[in-house]
């Protein structure tokens, strides 16, 4: 019997409207567990560098993490994988909610969609009953909208439903997949779904999930619960609001906002507001998000009320989580109001909440410059607020400018070409990130964003704090339960980090140290990926109730795979490495991995070298970062190396160069 | 068969806040999962003995612990308006009749009861709801009442019902024949 994960994937061939449930190998659940580890695996062996985003032979599989499914608390994620539109490169975004928990008990770990439908289409999955059903109906509608409309026409109500809107089917380069609560929104997975002509996959289950060794792992959870309690009661003190819980930042909740409208940059990412926030506008805003907001609410199995029911006058209900609560509302120097009203809209055409506004933001200051011209933008309205909701409905729906628009600033502003580039300021390896723009360089921030192929900081960062306690006291107390550390050395490493002086930033983390925090950060994020652990109690707040400690526990009693630390950590890099290995077969190498040129004020080019050598070297890559014939036989990947080399991406006696070159300096 | 004895008993209630509720079904989890067998060695919600009944779109959650077991379905179905939501009598109803999927087990169809986890300090969906929308009330009465149906008589009376107590007999002695010539 198989634990934990059911054991089987649904192979969908849409071209053929063939349905096949294909039993996989456990084999290979061992070595890459599960979720994101085994999506990687698929895409590897069936997806090669020639297959362009847009062609039948890309697949697009949703994942339900190994755990997902058990009693482990707040297990939920489904992890979607493809190759994306906007950045040509592996996108694995994740999305909270039901969908992943609903496919286990239906009896699958994945669905496997390949090859085109010819008209659009849903899929219907009831345990065994599978069907490839017409979507026809469905043209055009919204995401939330189709859900409902499913689960109607099905007469089951509690279908899960994880659908695209317009965007998706018009294939917008970031589209998003909407479910429930919940979305799938980086790297453009709601084009290739489209793509695919399929408008949503509605799940329903019945069935069993297993445990290896239940009174153990009911444990685990009892355990996890009572961590939840306490750090409840206990929030982090000395860090700013959002991080002193756990959950997601609880946007839906908190009024404060004055950390993120002073600090992110307004309109495409252009202009620092300092001093914005002031007593009337947190009262104005505070008024407007009780007044929209009907309930917190959770994911599946899960205690945290990360996001929230949002009901408005004159607008539908949708339901909203985290930062997307200012994405607009800043991308148009607007307010609250308007930012829950057009993410209302942006929700239904199904769209990513931090690349869209951006995107509309670019596109007015390239008419404010001159680059783009009144003609581009005919019956454009006067008000401002208005110009955002015309500007969504072009970019949706693919007309004039907006058919540019639709690919993101990167590809828009090659496309427009006339000076355009340099307003497409704010991407790492061609995808829009957070508005941010700061001024010394953080060596740890500056390497997560660098090497993160996630494309989103916040799907990398977390575990250690984002800027030293002012007093050493107060760091040491920080130290004294922090449980989650997998090495005392960090310990030390954040004891001994100041403000000012000999040990700050840039220079404090050392590059070895900061290639430390940057290894164990990703590590967890990376765990929870595979595993479908949401981040919110996991890899991304400090001082979580899951780590590396306890991890292996839940691996071992949930999926009855022998696990300790150190198999878990050579897991999660094996199949980190396998990510970046799809990627380096399409093409990207040292050069991609660079934050904006603007991203900070004050930077240090000779340092930021380093960083990258210290952490290719740490990882086994070679100077332009691609995981050498050793590092890749030693972690079992010896089939990516015979691929490289018959490529000519490594030659046969390649090996760490980074190493010798630092030790001879 | 159940007797009837009169004596002082510790009467546990759950108190449902649905205001408090926020839709996680982390209820359903554990409490399919008490209910395995062996304990714990598996879970479904299909299985639970506490449904949350949600729209979040309505936002109506409504959790709901399985009751008694009912042959028949009641004649109509009354809305109700609850602070502008309207609701639909099942959402409140904790039987398990034959016009709704809960508390039923999903294969076989026979009905499921909460028992408020037996041999537990509190029910475990009560545990692990860390939001407090189900808390345990308890209060001493003295009580007349009949034992508890175990889950065994439970299954057997929607079997008789379903088929008649003598096509039941004759199957079970048919199958206990064929057991005996194994």
């Amino acid at each position: 019997m198989r634990y934990a994960e059911t054991g089987f994937n649904l192979e969908v061939d849409l071209t053929r409207g063939n349905i096949e449930k294909v039993a996989t190998d456990p084999r290979d659940t061992a070595l890459y567990l599960g979720g994101l580890g085994t999506n990687a695996k698929i895409l590897w062996d069936r997806v090669g560098p020639e297959v362009t985003p847009f062609s039948p032979e890309n697949l697009l599989i949703f994942s339900a993490g190994l755990l997902c499914g058990t009693p482990a608390t707040g297990c939920n994620r489904t992890i979607l994988s493809t190759i994306s539109p906007q950045t040509e490169l592996m996108a694995f975004s994740m999305m909270g909610g039901f969908w992943a928990p609903e496919l286990k008990y239906a009896g699958y770990d994945k669905v496997v969609l390949r090859g085109k439908s010819e008209k659009l289409v849903y899929l219907w999955i009831h345990n065994d009953t599978v069907e490839i059903r017409d979507a026809s109906h469905l043209a055009g509608k919204g995401s939330v909208e189709t859900a409902e409309m499913i689960r109607q026409e099905l007469k089951q109500p509690k279908a899960q439903v994880a659908a695209i809107g317009l965007a998706g089917e018009n294939r917008v380069y970031y589209a998003s997949v909407e479910q429930g609560r919940s979305s799938a929104s980086r790297g453009g997975i709601g084009a290739v779904m489209g793509d695919k002509r399929v408008k949503a996959i509605a799940v329903r289950g019945t069935k069993d999930i297993n445990l290896a060794k239940p009174e153990e792992f009911i444990t685990l959870c009892n355990d996890v619960l009572a961590y939840i309690k306490h750090r409840e009661d206990n929030p982090i003190k000395g860090v700013m609001t959002i991080l002193q819980g756990l959950g997601s930042p609880q946007e839906m909740k908190v009024h404060d906002e004055k950390w993120h409208t002073e600090n992110f940059m307004w309109g495409n990412s252009r202009t620092r507001r300092k001093g914005f926030w002031n007593e009337e506008i947190e009262e104005a805003w505070t008024d407007t998000l009780e007044g929209a907001r009907t309930r917190l609410i959770s994911c599946f199995n899960c205690p945290m009320k990360c996001g929230a029911t949002i009901s408005m006058p004159g607008v539908p209900t949708y339901m909203m989580k985290c930062f997307t609560k200012l994405t607009y509302t800043m991308a148009a120097y607007s307010d609250l109001d308007f930012g829950l009203r057009i993410a209302q809209k942006a929700t239904e055409y199904g769209l990513d909440g931090f690349s869209t506004p951006q995107v509309m933001a670019f596109a007015l200051e390239l008419l404010e410059a001159g680059i783009l011209k009144p003609d581009d933008f005919p019956g454009l309205p006067e008000s401002n607020e208005d110009r955002f909701f015309y500007l969504l409905d072009m970019i949706v729906n693919r007309e004039g400018i907006g058919d540019v628009l639709a690919k993101g600033t990167y590809w828009a502003a090659k496309e427009i070409g006339n000076g355009a580039e340099e307003y497409a300021h704010n991407t790492i390896k061609k995808h829009e990130q957070l508005p941010l723009k700061l001024s010394m360089l953080n060596p740890i921030y500056f390497l997560m964003y660098a090497v993160g192929e996630k494309i989103n900081i916040t799907q990398i960062e977390g575990q250690f704090p984002q800027a030293p306690f002012p007093k050493r006291e107060h760091r040491e107390k920080f130290c004294e339960d922090w449980i989650q550390v997998p090495h005392e050395k960090f310990k030390q490493y954040f004891i001994d980090w100041e403000l000012r002086g000999e040990n700050s930033i840039p220079y404090y983390p050392t590059v070895e140290m900061t290639c430390d925090i940057v290894e164990w950060q990703e590590m967890m994020h990376y765990i929870d990926d595979a595993l479908g652990q949401c981040a919110g109690l996991s890899s991304f707040p400090l001082k979580p109730p899951y780590h590396i400690h306890n991890y292996p526990k839940f691996i071992s009693a949930g999926a009855g795979i022998d696990m300790d630390e150190e198999t878990l950590s050579d897991a999660a890099k094996r199949y980190r490495t396998l990510v970046r290995a799809v990627n380096i077969r399409r093409g990207m190498r040292r050069e991609d991995d660079r934050p904006p040129e603007n991203h900070w004020k004050k930077r240090f080019p000779e340092l930021e070298e380093k960083l990258l050598d210290g952490y290719y070297q740490l990882k086994g890559w070679n100077k332009e970062g691609i995981p050498t014939k050793e590092a890749l036989e030693k972690m079992g990947l010896g089939y990516v190396a015979d691929d490289f080399i018959q490529r000519g991406i490594l030659t046969e006696d390649e090996t760490a160069d980074v190493q010798t070159e630092t030790q001879t300096q | 068969m159940a007797g009837k004895t009169k004596e002082k008993k510790i009467v546990k209630t759950i108190k449902i806040d649905v205001d408090k509720c926020n839709g996680c079904r982390a209820c359903e989890v554990i409490c399919s999962a008490f209910h395995a067998s062996p304990k714990y060695s598996s879970n479904n919600p299909a299985r639970s003995r506490i449904r949350i009944i949600r729209e979040p779109l309505r936002d109506i959650y409504v959790p709901v612990y399985a009751g008694e077991y009912t042959m028949a379905e009641c004649a109509g179905r009354d809305k109700y308006t609850i602070d502008g939501k309207e609701y639909d009598e099942c959402s409140f109803c904790r039987a398990s009749c034959p016009s709704r999927e809960e508390f039923k087990e999903p294969d076989s169809g026979l009905p499921l009861k909460c028992d408020m986890c037996e041999g537990e300090d509190e029910p475990l969906c009560v545990k692990w709801c860390l939001v407090d929308a189900l808390t345990l009330e308890e209060r001493e009465e003295e009580v007349e009442e009949q034992e508890e149906m175990e889950d065994l008589e439970l299954g057997l009376e929607s079997l008789a019902d379903k088929f008649g107590i003598q096509t039941m007999m004759d199957t079970l002695a048919r199958m206990s024949k064929d057991d005996k010539s194994k």
